[in-house]
């Protein structure tokens, strides 16, 4: 096959879901502590086929498919990061998380801390989120704020095949509880060169991933194609250069690179699925204020999911796409 | 009210450390005969409902079997988005859904939409509520089977598993404060045994003494996951037992059993004022939703047998008996159907979609400013997806 190289740099095309997936069974096959946990997650692989392959491989005792209960999933994770396992949580979409939402921020969250130490949880909690395949209220919400508003939590939400195997093996040598919030949307459409070998894409890291002169949109999970998208329409339709970078790790945020960027470009919008009100565009936005504020020729912009539930026919009308980022950026650009 | 407490209550037990005993667990209420050849016999000391009612369970379920098989067809032409059946569970639907009152209130999960049509919620709004156009009650908001209309006292469905339960505990409280001889039922799926609102509901229902019934449908599945993966109790219906409240268990897959027996149970929660918990034992013959395919995850030679205990041809041969079902009237009742459900789906499907201010609509009582500049940005912003809307 075409798409396979050899040797030492090999890589193959895969898709989102197959890298989460070539991640799992990496983690798997190199730390006997890493547990998988969740709903279907065993002998059917996950709904979305995140887990394909791991029961055959590591047997029902490190591949748990469990009773219908996200409290009991999340949990029990706990329990086992607190005995010295790797556990991997799945919640089968972030929409059916806030049964164990109780377990995520009083307890998976707070353990350092309240032990001074003593006790810590490296659970790895993953969760397809957002929009975009006709899911109504319940299979598209994006409730990244909820957590990066809870202090302990590592959230983390990749755009790519690429980094979201690399993100997944870095969170799993990471000490603390990492949510990764991984954009259902994309996970098959998203496909692109993945290394066979293990790698890790650190945690706390933005990717400038479109350098640009003009101004900076901001983005993470879905909404990076659609800025990517955008810029190439401001240069080839306004001969506006726009430099795009992926968010990748919403807590702890990369302010640096964030920054650097916008100080430079003095414009910026950012971009989010989410809800607007007390989003993570916020917080970004808030952050580059504090940070570019003399450097800044325009207000920054936010384009975002509305402040309604999530609709079913009309998600279109709901989720940011590439006319209305590039209407923002030309805000930012003609302020 | 004379209250014991659990120390008063003791005994001291004289065998020694064993575990608690609790009781019996309950039999399988039967009134078909279910084995080889059997079908249509009714069991021994059993009552067969009227002529009408007969009919009205066999037709019911027929309609169910009919609208569903259209609907998948539908989705898998991509014309609907997802859909989830209740196919083999008809009698479970439709048997306890005929033994309620009109002013009873029903708080269904995924596979109770025939009991919507049973109430009254018309097959336009049924259909409407799949498509999510302009003319669905709920403005194209939800995915398809999240049906909901307050008229026929079903409460609209959200798609997270046992949250509802609660719901019908708090309905059933606070009909009894208003004085109402109303009841209400939380139904399930097994799966949802394992949330802890499932407990919880339990609990309260017990400890407030509330007129609800909590009804199971325990259809084995859970998505790919098999009711003993979900618990080890032997059945669900012990586990009301747990928290001092009665279990039933009936053939689901019987529709005369599940009506009488939820007649039964319904009838001693408005004389008792106490809640019952009921497990339906039925099984799911088809996938979970459209999205799942269950040759990847089950032994089918098991889902087979359970379609040779089909509820409508369980049924079927006593109507014949009684010269009120034949091949002709059959025929007839399903090309009737057909011809409602295509000229539905037409009508369904030309409609347009909610307007985009309807997006704004419901979320407060009034829209508030922020949303009034939100729903005035979209507006200005949204030229380009106009023509792509559908
Ligand atoms: C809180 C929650 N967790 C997970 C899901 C995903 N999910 C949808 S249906 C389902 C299985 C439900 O099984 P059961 O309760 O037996 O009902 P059935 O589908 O068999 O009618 C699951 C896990 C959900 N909808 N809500
Ligand atoms: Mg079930």
């Amino acid at each position: 096959m075409n798409d396979v190289t050899e040797g030492p740099k090999a890589t193959r095309t895969l898709n989102m879901v197959q890298a989460i997936g070539a991640a799992l069974m990496q983690a798997m096959e190199g730390d006997d502590r890493v547990v998988v946990l969740g709903e279907d997650v065993g002998k059917f692989g996950g709904v979305f086929r995140a887990t394909l392959g791991l029961y055959e491989r590591f047997g029902e005792s490190r591949v748990i498919d469990t009773p219908l209960s996200e409290a009991g999933i999340i949990g029990t994770a706990i329990g086992m990061a607190l005995y010295g396992l790797r556990p991997v949580a799945e919640i089968q979409f972030a929409d059916f998380v806030y049964p164990g939402f109780d377990q995520i921020v009083s307890e998976l969250a707070k353990y350092r801390y309240r032990s001074g130490g003593h006790f810590t949880c490296p659970v790895l909690v993953r969760m397809p989120y957002g929009g975009g395949i006709r899911g109504g209220l319940y299979h598209s919400q994006s409730p990244e704020a909820y957590f990066a508003h809870t202090a302990g939590l590592v959230v983390a939400i990749p755009s790519n095949p690429h980094d979201a195997k690399g993100m997944l093996l870095a969170a799993l040598k990471h000490d603390d509880p990492v949510i990764l919030l991984e954009p259902k949307r994309i996970y098959r459409a998203s496909r692109g060169e993945v290394p066979d070998a293990p790698y890790e894409v650190p945690l706390g890291k933005a990717a400038v991933v479109r350098p640009g002169r003009d101004l900076t949109i901001v983005a993470y999970g879905a909404m990076v194609s659609v800025a990517l998208d955008a810029a190439a329409t401001l240069e080839s339709e306004h001969g506006r250069s726009a430099e795009v970078i992926d968010v990748r790790t919403l807590v702890p945020l990369d302010l640096e690179t964030l920054a650097a960027s916008v100080n430079r470009t003095g414009r910026a919008v950012v971009v989010h699925e989410a809800p607007r009100t007390c989003g993570y565009g916020a917080e970004l936005v808030a952050s580059l204020q504090e940070t570019c504020f003399w450097r800044l020729e325009a207000p920054l912009e936010r384009v975002t999911g509305l402040d309604t539930p999530f609709p079913h026919t009309l998600e279109h009308y709901y989720l940011p796409d590439t006319p209305r980022v590039v209407s923002a950026a030309l805000r930012a650009l003609t302020a | 009210m004379s209250s014991v407490s659990p120390a008063e209550s003791s005994s001291v037990d004289s065998a020694g450390i064993h575990p608690v005993v609790a009781g019996a667990a309950p039999g399988l209420y039967r009134v078909l005969a279910d084995g080889p050849g059997e079908t249509g016999g009714v069991l021994a000391g059993r009552e067969v409902p009227s002529d009408e009612t007969l009919l009205r369970l066999y037709r019911a379920m027929a309609l169910v079997r009919a609208v569903d098989e259209r609907m998948i067809t539908l989705q898998r032409q991509g014309r609907i988005s997802f859909y989830g059946a209740a196919t083999g569970q008809e009698a479970a639907v439709i048997g306890s859904g005929l033994a309620l009152e009109a002013t009873d209130w029903v708080v269904p999960a995924l596979r109770e939409g025939g009991i919507a049509l049973l109430r009254g919620l018309s097959l336009s709004d049924y259909v409407n509520q799949l498509f999510g156009n302009g003319s669905d009650i709920e403005k194209g908001r939800q995915m398809p089977c999240h049906y909901g209309h307050r008229d026929v006292r079903y409460v609209t469905l959200s798609s997270c598993i046992a949250n509802q339960l609660f719901h019908a505990v708090g309905i059933s409280l606070a009909a009894r404060l208003r004085g109402d001889d109303t009841i209400a039922v939380g139904y399930m799926g097994d799966g949802a045994t394992s949330e802890g609102d499932f407990h919880v509901a339990m609990e309260f229902a017990a400890r407030l003494r509330a007129p609800v019934l909590l009804f199971c449908q325990n259809n084995q599945w859970a998505i790919s996951t098999g009711v003993r993966g979900q618990t080890l109790a032997a059945t669900m219906a012990q586990k009301a037992h747990g928290y001092g409240m009665d279990g039933y268990r009936v053939d689901g897959n019987d529709v005369l059993a599940v009506h009488a027996l939820t007649s039964h149970v319904v009838a001693e929660i408005r004389r008792t004022g106490r809640p019952a918990f009921v497990e339906a034992l039925t099984y799911r013959v088809g996938a979970h939703s459209t999205s799942d395919d269950p040759s990847r995850y089950r032994d089918e030679s098991i889902t087979e047998r359970w379609k040779e205990r089909d509820p409508l041809r369980r049924l079927r041969p006593l109507l014949e008996a009684r010269g009120l079902w034949d091949d002709a009237r059959d025929a007839a009742f399903i090309s009737d159907v057909a011809e409602r459900l295509k000229a539905e789906v037409q009508r369904a499907e030309a409609d347009a979609p909610p307007s985009i201010d309807s997006l704004f609509d419901d979320v407060y009582a009034a829209v508030p400013p922020h949303l009034v500049a939100q729903r005035e940005a979209l507006r200005g912003s949204t030229a380009h997806l106009k023509a792509s809307s559908h």
